[in-house]
């Protein structure tokens, strides 16, 4: 016993003794000592990188020469509103609602019965069968898609076995959203950006359902409510926040993703895909630069909107 | 407490679930059917044929290899970044409150809520304006700054989760503080650690985005596959290549899954 103590007394001297003492004694040291390096590195490397990409959407690119020209101007945010450049922001702005709505409309009865009704193992299964397609490869998953959605792929095997193709055709032949088949139109690049966000969705209104009590469904039942009721005035008004924290991920992904419209799809631009095409073919930085701000403004309203509606206490 | 009467599910929210799940599940699935076709020239369905000699080609091709063990090694160092930086935020979020707390959550969390574009070519284009080559480090730069938030949330749900009064206690029993994250700290968050370290990896194993923007002329696995889903030149290869990516990726989850399922309880809370 005092052996053990007396070799903690004899450490008292050492170097990592005082250090340690050092950093005891100023709470504050220990805390900048904890924080500097990774604020360092956020700091620098991010958001001096994003402020440096900022900054210069002001500046702007000599038609004649290509060259950059370091004067400030608003002349490329004013390009922005060129025709060419708002549908491009428009069709990405439909998309990612049209996406956003659909993962509610698919998510939703997933994250209900996992959230009310699968029980123990079920539970864990149901947990793990969300968890696993959000984990697994982006890439893959795009690829599993242009397996399914090729003209030989397995929708037509389907069709024709079933005696559908008229049905499939019909689809195709709507305008605007169809196309000469699945993987060249609009709808399959939806179907897409729906398989590959719908995680995103899933997770934070489960999270807000398992939070709804019990006892609240029991209270409205004994009421007088009758279940849709219930679900219309009870469960659904507290899932919204979980509903939109879900949405802030699948509209943020599908605004700025442009490899999967790119693989599946058509050749109409979408935000990320003319961003890409800008800093590099094209070498346009500065408007590339400023189409950058328009997601990033989108999603501070966006943000700023859920953040009313409390969106962040459900993640 | 939820009340058991009655809660059978209704059928169409039953239906409604499953095809959601089915949705999510059976496109994967079909990736493992065309890895063994025979067709090489397009997407048939069913396959007109049966064959594993797929795998054996892919075991054959340096430039696979070469981007797996690209990968890896971006992977790693990208996580042992990021394990060092996530603690250490992690450990001062939790221990302290200073001004400007509430931001660094929401500053972590950025490089994944802003689109990955805008991580990407903000990258490039300082890389352009500092004159920095593409490299190894480049790609490694880019990685450890979206793969931080990882790590981060998860040492701090731990952190959260482990009393202080261990710390103090391990302190009045005469320990200083570097034998206190020794023999306290870190048993305590260990397993977190390794589930966000092992997320952090299959993160940067699986990203793609931010790393064309940052890989030069440099190909990593993700690369090479979408070098593959733009232009098909070898179908079946690519096949097997993705099979191996879910293996891969499926691996680590399912650990970082059982590592921070268990331990829901404080420790040292009890007492």
């Amino acid at each position: 016993m005092s052996a053990g103590a007396a070799s903690i007394t004899l450490e008292r001297g050492g170097l990592a003794r005082r250090t340690s003492d050092a950093l005891f004694r100023r709470p504050a040291l220990l805390l900048t000592l904890l924080l500097v390096p990774p604020l360092l590195w956020l700091g620098i490397v991010y958001l001096g990188s994003l402020f440096a990409l900022l900054a210069q959407s002001f500046f702007s690119i000599d038609e004649f020469s290509g060259l950059i020209n370091y004067e400030f101007t608003l002349s490329t945010y004013r390009e922005l509103f060129r025709l060419a450049n708002l549908d491009v922001i428009i069709r990405s702005l439909v998309m990612a609602t049209a996406v956003t709505l659909a993962s509610v409309v698919v998510g939703f009865p997933i994250a209900y019965f996992a959230a009310r009704y699968a029980r123990g193992k079920w539970k864990a299964l149901f947990y793990l069968a969300i968890m696993l397609p959000l984990w697994s490869s982006y890439l893959v998953k795009v690829y599993s898609w242009k397996l399914i959605l090729a003209k030989e792929g397995i929708i037509t095997w389907i069709a024709q076995k079933l005696h559908l193709v008229w049905l499939l055709d019909a689809v195709l032949a709507i305008p605007v959203i169809g196309g000469p088949s699945l993987s060249i139109s609009y709808l399959g690049t939806f179907l897409v950006f729906l398989y590959v966000w719908l995680p995103f969705m899933i997770l934070p209104t489960q999270a807000a359902l398992e939070r709804v009590p019990g006892n609240l469904i029991e209270a409205s039942a004994d009421l007088g409510a009758h279940p849709g009721q219930t679900f219309r005035t009870v469960i659904f008004p507290l899932a919204l926040p979980g509903i939109i924290a879900g949405s802030i991920f699948t509209f943020s992904l599908t605004l700025g993703d442009y490899i999967i419209p790119q693989i599946v799809g058509t050749s109409s631009y979408f935000l990320g895909q003319a961003v890409y095409t800008l800093q590099g073919t094209a070498g346009n930085i500065p408007l590339a630069a400023a189409f950058t701000v328009v997601p990033i403004v989108i999603m501070g309203l966006y943000l700023w909107i859920a953040k009313r509606m409390g969106a962040f206490d459900a993640l | 407490m939820r009340s058991e009467r009655g809660s059978r599910p209704p059928r169409a929210l039953t239906i409604a679930a499953v095809a959601g799940l089915l949705f999510l599940h059976v496109p994967l699935l079909l990736i493992f059917v065309y890895a063994f076709t025979t067709e090489e020239k397009s997407y048939q369905f069913p396959p007109p044929g049966f064959t594993t000699k797929w795998f054996a080609v892919v075991w054959e091709r340096q430039d696979i290899w070469d981007a797996i063990w690209l990968s890896v090694k971006v992977a790693s160092v990208a996580t042992l970044i990021a394990l060092v930086l996530g603690t250490c935020a992690a450990a001062a979020v939790s221990r302290a409150r200073f001004f400007g707390r509430d931001y660094i959550s929401l500053l972590f969390i950025l490089p994944i809520a802003l689109p990955g574009i805008i991580t990407g070519i903000s990258l490039r284009s300082a890389f352009n304006i500092v004159g920095l080559d593409f490299s190894f480090w480049t790609i490694v730069l880019g990685h450890a700054t979206f793969c931080i938030v990882v790590v981060y949330n998860n040492a701090l749900a731990r952190f959260r989760r482990t009393s202080g009064s261990l710390i103090e206690a391990s302190m009045d029993l005469g320990a200083d503080g570097f034998q206190t994250f020794r023999y306290v700290v870190l048993p305590n968050i260990a397993s977190a650690l390794l589930a966000g370290g092992m997320l952090a990896f299959a993160l940067s194993f699986d990203e793609v985005i931010v790393t064309t923007f940052t890989a030069g002329q440099q190909s990593t696995l993700p690369i090479w596959m979408l070098t593959e889903l733009i232009r098909p030149r070898q179908r079946p290869v690519t096949n097997v290549v993705a099979i191996f990516i879910v293996a891969v990726t499926f691996i680590p989850i399912l650990v970082a899954y059982y590592l921070t399922r268990e331990g829901e309880h404080t420790a040292g809370a009890g007492k």
